[in-house]
């Protein structure tokens, strides 16, 4: 578990907020290789593109989609944020899956900011459109009158829930990939207890790889469900009419 | 010796909350199946449902990890 640990760059004081530690080091990174996808890459505006500035126009095309089919033409305004969210998550994502990485988006304290931000940014958002019309979203007009209180106290719940689920969702898929392949990794060495090691190490090799497969696609995935998600609270934002 | 006892059930209590992941996966697999189902019977309008699946599962498995957090926190928080 010590791969979770955060430890500062240089020496080994205490870590203040000035600190430079592995997160830094790794957010840092994080911000290299989006520039240079998105910008460098993009720098030659060929009309024909060349690799790298394909791969940064399938990147846009893909959330451009997302965020106007699910929260529609006036979701489009809030794009660039959808699309530093996804960006972010998805290089941290992929990152922390190269050999000794720290992987930043396994940290509650990272993913709870950005689940907190998006709750804090679509309430705002919901009030200053709407005004008071934003408590629409918890009435439900198409259920029978007498059971409307009660389903307006578990929508509001489950409103202020959404942050906790958000963050969790994400931290909690980082984390328990990472630890699987770490626990196989600990059976890997066992071929030099030349008894049951000869069979153990074999099969330990590939579940690791199998694993690590899956944790490339699950790294995709989460950073696609949690931009998704996103997308479906601010259309509730936008339209919260039930 | 009450510290041992404290850690010792901590550890079991952690074991006992993973069982529920199990649930998870039963509800993703009755996510993905229901949508293979239809899928296979209306092959062209499968394509427009696939966002809805991904927010489906995502939903499904997040209760699974609350369940592996418990585990951790009795685990190292305990």
């Amino acid at each position: 578990m010590d791969q979770f640990l955060v430890k500062p760059l240089f020496g080994d004081g205490p870590i203040n907020w000035y600190t430079p530690t592995n997160v830094t080091l790794w957010m840092f990174l994080t911000i290299v290789v989006i520039t240079l996808l998105l910008v460098v890459a993009t720098r030659g505006r060929a009309v024909v593109p060349s690799r790298s500035q394909s791969i940064a126009e399938l990147a846009y095309g893909f959330v451009y989609k997302m965020v106007e089919d699910v929260a529609g033409k006036d979701g489009v305004k809030y794009f660039p944020y959808i699309m530093t969210l996804f960006m972010f998550i998805v290089v941290a994502n992929f990152l922390g899956l190269l050999p000794t990485a720290f992987t930043t988006t396994s940290h509650l304290a990272v993913t709870g900011v950005m689940a907190v931000g998006v709750f804090l940014t679509v309430t705002i958002l919901g009030f200053v459109l709407h005004g008071a019309g934003f408590l629409n979203l918890f009435w439900i007009s198409a259920a029978p009158l007498p059971l409307r209180p009660i389903l307006a106290l578990i929508e509001v719940i489950s409103y202020f829930v959404r942050p906790v689920s958000h963050s969790i969702r994400l931290m909690g898929n980082m984390m328990a990939g990472h630890a699987v392949i770490k626990v196989f990794a600990a059976f890997a060495p066992l071929i030099l207890i030349s008894g049951i090691g000869i069979v153990v190490t074999p099969l330990s090799i590939l579940a690791i790889t199998a694993i690590y497969a899956l944790e490339t696609l699950v790294a995709f995935i989460q950073a696609y469900v949690f931009t998704i998600l996103t997308c479906v609270y601010l259309k509730d934002a936008l339209h919260p009419h039930h | 010796m009450e510290e041992a006892i404290v850690t010792g059930l901590a550890y079991a209590g952690a074991g006992l909350a993973c069982t529920g992941m199990g649930g998870a996966a039963v509800g993703v697999g009755h996510v993905v199946g229901n949508y293979l189902s239809g899928a296979l019977r209306n092959p062209s309008a499968a394509a427009g449902q696939t966002a809805t699946m991904f927010i489906g599962i995502a939903f499904a498995e997040a209760l699974g990890i609350f369940s592996f957090l418990v585990a951790l926190l009795l685990m190292f928080a305990v």
